[in-house]
């Protein structure tokens, strides 16, 4: 009898939580019913409505936010799961560009390679499908992010955090001053490459105006983060990536290879990163190296913690919501403001202000993010209720805090 | 009783130094495959840090540990694990946010074989692994006689619960020897009792060795076949219960000249 219960809840277990499927199924029905809003009923809808939808959500907004998304959700396998303090993520985000810059334009006009993409055979330079160059992303980011993690993670928090500052510093620094590299021009420097090749699709060329079917291709993407990200986490991985987080010499002492767990974190965050930035490449129709900046990183970490850290869902909605804020929602209410009030403000400089308040606010009221994963919101307000009710006992509250 | 099989551990000449300070000098040591033996000695004499030499957290000035015949001097914490050599510490380390099935699944890190690809694509193997390391580590909470709170966060458990979750975590290793850092740290005397059972009730079950530090000499007197002595980082004494009991310079460690005196 024991035995068969034991059985039962363990299959039981196998499954995703209930939760999770919740959280899915209402992410893709969203993510269709976004799609069939934006494809039949906006172009059909009166010419108020659609003057007011590209102002408030413009599609393209939309899908510079799903490329944030799947960044983000990388960095949230390596800060949230991991616990590793990474301020350089911008790195992987740019080589991940490049990557498609090298292997989908006329850039290496030298060359004609052709391997199926879409665009015409004639045209000069290396021309591979985008779903090959997403592999290529994704292979060299996760190359990268080895070569950067090998020698980087045996520090700890805060030096970690300054390390990868610094590759977060040197690698958009190469790319912007890589146009001459002994005669080898790796980046057109600060011009750029631009075109990038259109991403094909069952024989089909998306332009730049095609933006539903790239917001499908997003979703896809960003929904297979998420996958990969609650895959690993149930699994013998993401657990030896929480008990880094939560005790890294216990880990270590109970059979837990520190190198080798944190460089996967570490890689797996860098392939989502590099998913990304080919995403964003296509996304703008071009690479350039002047964008690759430090607030990238302080972007998708702000995402990472308001949203919710370790929760993929958390993660999602902050990411969804900072990347509106700053491609959209912050010029349209300023425009909105300066109109009702007659003022001249320029709202959209105002972006880092309002960020930084905002983070001061949350970290004042709501410590665990949006939406954080069960186990961290428990802590955090275990832990404060323990120090307001135990105000005397010092020495509890402190250790508690640590 | 099993003092006479083969050692399963030795500790040969080991010193250690911080700097200048000697923390333990030249102390050899052995512990017989399926014995029961403690450490024991005053506060700093050095029995921790000879702990963390035997499990690799520190690396020893001078002299070698032997494992099973195998040299594992300096060898990365980890892959001492993986050998079979399992720890608890003197404050609990749980990892307090994860489950305590989960925490006893971290220790089976090593056993699994489950990798990136494997565990996204959720091959058919990968899933019974899984559902292998979960009925193991479930029957271990079973156990050590908490299997009820296989689903609670590690936080959230009593003291004592805790400090036998720590050892089901160690013994999920599936150890040889099992190195028991304080364990009746902040127990009762019944608790401490109990305690006494346990440990020799886990020796004889997963046919293992248990080296202990201990402070309290009740529990120390009743659970070990052998008690070693370390003062000052050197080792005074090694005995029976009873050879250890009468031996003075082990009164005078622990009592200092002037009990002698007295005496």
């Amino acid at each position: 009898m024991a035995i068969l219960t034991r059985k039962k809840s363990a299959s039981k277990k196998r499954k995703a939580p209930a939760s999770q499927r919740t959280w899915s199924i209402g992410f893709l029905t969203l993510a269709v019913a976004i799609y069939i809003f934006y494809t039949y009923i906006v172009p059909h809808s009166p010419q108020g409505f659609q003057d007011q939808i590209q102002t408030w959500f413009p599609p393209s907004a939309l899908n510079e936010a799903l490329v944030w998304v799947i960044a983000a959700l990388g960095l949230n396998i390596v800060v949230g799961y991991a616990g590793l303090l990474d301020l350089g993520f911008v790195a992987f985000w740019a080589i991940g560009g490049y990557t498609a810059g090298w292997f989908m334009s006329g850039f290496f006009y030298q060359l004609n390679i052709h391997f199926g993409s879409e665009s015409p055979k004639h045209f000069p330079g290396i021309h591979f499908s985008f779903w090959i160059v997403l592999l290529l992303g994704a292979l060299i980011c996760a190359f990268f992010g080895i070569l950067i993690g090998a020698p980087t993670l045996r520090l700890k928090s805060d030096y970690l955090a300054i390390v990868t500052l610094g590759f977060g510093e040197i690698i958009p620094q190469v790319f912007v001053n890589g146009e001459n590299i002994h005669g080898f021009n790796l980046s057109n420097g600060t011009k750029g490459i631009s075109p990038v090749d259109n991403i094909g699709l069952f024989g089909k060329r998306l332009g730049p105006f095609d933006l539903n079917y790239k917001y499908m291709i997003f979703v896809f993407m960003a929904a297979l983060m998420v996958f990969i990200s609650l895959r690993l986490r149930s699994g013998r991985l993401g657990r030896a990536w929480l008990a880094i987080r939560e005790d890294e010499l216990a880990a270590s002492m109970m059979g837990v290879p520190l190198m080798k767990t944190k460089l996967s974190a570490y890689a797996v965050g860098a392939i989502s990163g590099g998913l990304a930035g080919v995403a964003y490449a296509t996304h703008v129709n071009g690479i350039f190296a002047e964008r690759f900046q430090f607030s990238i990183s302080i972007i998708l970490l702000a995402m990472v913690v308001l949203g919710g850290m370790g929760n993929v869902w958390g993660v999602m909605v902050g990411a969804l919501l900072i990347a509106w804020v700053n491609s959209t929602g912050l010029p349209a209410v300023g425009n909105e403001i300066n109109s009702t009030f007659n003022t001249n403000i320029n709202f959209p400089s105002y972006t880092f202000l309002i960020f930084g308040g905002l983070l001061i606010l949350m970290m004042l009221f709501r410590r665990e993010g949006i939406l954080p994963e069960s186990r961290l919101k428990m802590v955090l307000h275990e832990t404060d209720d323990e120090i307001r009710n135990e105000e005397p006992h010092e020495f509890i509250s402190e250790e508690e805090a640590l | 009783m099993a003092l006479d099989s083969a050692p399963v551990l030795e500790a040969k000449n080991i010193s250690v130094e911080f700097g200048g300070l000697k923390a333990v000098e030249d102390v050899s040591f052995d512990i017989p495959d399926r014995s029961v033996v403690s450490l024991i000695g005053p506060n700093g004499a050095g029995k921790t840090t000879f702990f963390n030499v035997l499990t690799g957290l520190y690396k020893p000035t001078s002299g070698f540990v032997i494992y099973n015949d195998e040299d594992i001097t300096g060898v990365v914490p980890h892959k001492i694990a993986e050998k079979g050599l399992a720890r608890t510490f003197q404050n609990i380390r749980l990892f307090g946010l994860m489950t305590a099935e989960e925490n006893v699944m971290v220790a089976m890190h090593s056993h699994l074989k489950a990798g990136i690809i494997g565990t996204i694509i959720g091959t058919r193997q990968q899933r019974r692994e899984e559902r292998e390391a979960r009925e193991e580590a479930r029957a271990l909470l079973t156990f050590v006689g908490i299997g009820k709170t296989a689903t609670e966060f590690a936080r959230n458990l009593s003291y004592g619960d805790q400090r036998r979750l720590e050892v089901a975590r160690a013994l999920a290793l599936r150890p040889k020897v099992l190195l028991l850092d304080e364990p009746t740290a902040g127990m009762n005397p019944q608790e401490s009792a109990v305690f006494v059972d346990f440990v020799h009730k886990v020796r004889d079950e997963k046919n293992l060795a248990v080296l202990l530090i201990e402070h309290d000499m009740s529990v120390v007197m009743k659970v070990s076949e052998r008690i070693t002595v370390l003062d000052r980082g050197m080792k005074i004494a090694e005995g029976s219960p009873a050879e250890i009991k009468s031996n003075p310079r082990v009164i005078e460690a622990y009592l200092g000249k002037s009990a002698e005196v007295n005496n």
